[in-house]
């Protein structure tokens, strides 16, 4: 099948708008025909999960387009990268690949990235708006954007989410597309257990058996608590993008094209339909441990996606108190630590024990100092992956019991 | 087995040993660049190498870091020869037509028609050669 080209595909691929533009539309085209995507369109804003270090070819790549003289020809924003730049010292690894690392995020700014450094580019100046065509790459900022915001992106990743931000043009099919938006399962929050006190766990759990359950089937979810949260969004789809593939959720009452069921359904029947009740819940969130209450911790990690201010603003006042005994670490945008700064809260943060990490993740590189116990989150998706990743046992629980535990030194449920 | 036709989805020419995967692989977390050898703990085939073999995966999966993975493998020579798949893969793809316009390496990836897959994942050894035009696959 072949793929349709607009004039400015063809000028694009004729070399008119330089080099770089030429290879990357190419290798566009390339990919159009291996997802049968008919077409092309504009990009409004593309994001780019390639500036984290794969490999001597994930430098050669980007190097490559700077050579042929490559710049984005639409707004873009950088996700994490493998080291802080602005806390280099954090950084535990090899110091060859921490220096390639640091290398291919320069690069990208080179090419007119913006350095933003952060998986909730939503959560910075550089956020979409409903409606909006874009080529975003990183598993929960192509969630965030489809379900929370409206905006509309297929799952792209390296190479792809570049070529999209050097040509300004991007595939259109699936997501792209309305019809496709449509949620074919429906997932009903019968019962939430009555001593969580926020919907961050009953939203991490949803994500999780989302998920496991629905492939790349878009769901609907009925019945989440009323004051479930922009970051509690966050974390769902987070989780279902770790568990799964899910590329798109709807929380009817929630997100904008989700006011009812009927909406969501855009009129149709569902194939499935999910129930979930509080003692289900409970276990999914249960499991998420791997270590049971009263283990010994080595760190606390929060951020995972990048803690917004909202965040922050909760964890503030429960750090006062007693200094905890362990470490806490929380993965936040270089945009957040600078209003923190602004607030004079970095200092409080710094005082009660918490090291401020930007630009990267704890679940993506070396930074946590002691790894000699578990290590307690929030985060659903730093949850499923650190086991793998860092080779770590995990406890899964609240904001309150995180910080609760880590004055403890040890898991504790408050 | 006489020669098949497919779909070239990355061009090149290449043969090798057989290899076929059991069960779909995510490169990313799945495939260790430095040695090529499945390192997914859950994939049944873990710890066997695809250095130099013509991989049959019926379907792609996984993180689109694979496709970073399997050029960063084809780079460093530890990657299979060539992939066939019956369906469109856009992570295997785009990793080894990456590697393809970097480093001149080809490892050319064709999509086979599910009638033809029995009989390449029975033979021992396959040649492949993808062109603009189509592919065609032989005993080699």
């Amino acid at each position: 099948m072949s793929v349709a080209l607009d004039e400015i595909d063809r000028a694009l691929l004729g070399g008119g708008h330089g080099e770089a533009a030429r290879f990357a539309m190419s290798l566009l085209q390339r990919f159009a025909e291996a997802v049968e995507a008919p077409g092309f369109i504009d990009a409004r804003s593309a994001h780019i999960d390639g500036c984290l270090y794969h490999g001597q070819v994930s430098l050669d790549f980007v190097e490559h387009l700077v050579r042929l003289g490559g710049r984005v020809r639409v707004p873009t924003t950088l996700n994490v990268g493998s080291v802080d730049l602005i806390h280099p010292e954090l950084f535990r690894g090899d110091p060859a690949l921490g220096s390639a690392g640091a290398r291919l995020m320069v690069a990208h700014e080179e090419m007119g990235c913006v350095p933003t450094y952060t998986c909730a580019p939503y959560q910075t100046l550089f956020r979409p708006g409903l409606g909006w065509q874009v080529a975003w790459a990183e598993s929960n900022a192509i969630v965030f954007a489809n379900s929370v915001l409206g905006a509309r992106t297929n799952r792209y990743g390296d190479f792809v989410d570049l070529c999209c931000a050097v040509t300004g043009r991007v595939p259109y099919y699936g997501l792209h597309l309305t019809e496709n938006r449509r949620a074919t399962v429906v997932v009903e929050v019968t019962g939430v257990p009555p001593e969580w006190d926020d919907a961050g766990p009953v939203c991490v759990a949803v994500g999780h058996v989302i998920g496991r359950r629905c492939g790349e089937r878009i769901p609907a979810i009925v019945g989440l608590p009323a004051a479930t949260t922009e970051d509690d969004l966050k974390a769902l789809g987070a989780t279902a993008a770790s568990a799964g593939s899910v590329a798109m959720f709807h929380a009817v009452g929630l997100t904008p094209e989700a006011a009812t069921l009927e909406d969501a359904l855009q009129g149709g029947v569902p194939e499935e339909v999910i129930r979930l009740d509080a003692e289900e819940l409970r276990d999914i969130v249960r499991r998420l441990s791997t270590v049971p209450d009263g283990t010994r911790l080595a760190a606390v990690s929060l951020g995972t996606p990048h803690f917004s201010i909202a965040e922050f603003a909760r964890l503030v006042p429960l750090l006062d108190g007693p200094r905890p005994a362990v470490d806490i670490y929380v993965n936040t945008a270089r945009g957040v630590l600078a209003e923190l700064e602004a607030r004079g809260w970095d200092a409080v943060l710094r005082e009660a024990g918490v090291t401020l990490v930007v630009d990267t993740c704890t679940y993506v590189t070396a930074i946590m100092r002691d790894l000699s116990g578990a290590v307690m989150t929030n985060s659903g998706k730093m949850a499923y992956y650190a086991p793998g990743n860092l080779n770590i046992e995990v406890a899964f629980g609240s904001l309150a019991d995180c910080v609760a535990s880590a004055r403890a030194g040890r898991v504790v449920r408050r | 087995m006489s020669a098949i036709s497919a779909v070239t989805l990355v061009p090149g020419t290449a043969a090798g040993a057989v290899f076929v995967l059991v069960e779909p692989l995510s490169f990313w977390g799945g495939l260790d660049a430095a040695t090529g050898a499945i390192i997914d703990r859950w994939h049944p085939q873990c710890g066997e190498v695809l250095t130099g073999k013509v991989l049959l995966m019926e379907r792609g999966r996984g993180s689109s870091s694979g496709s970073s993975v399997l050029a960063e493998a084809i780079r460093a020579g530890t990657g299979p020869a060539a992939i066939l798949l019956l369906t469109r893969d856009a992570i295997v793809t785009l990793g080894a037509l990456v590697a393809n316009e970097l480093y001149g390496t080809a490892c050319p990836v064709a999509m086979v028609a599910a009638a033809d897959w029995p009989a390449l994942a029975a033979a021992g050894r396959l040649a492949v050669e993808a062109g603009a035009e189509g592919a065609t696959i032989g005993v080699a």
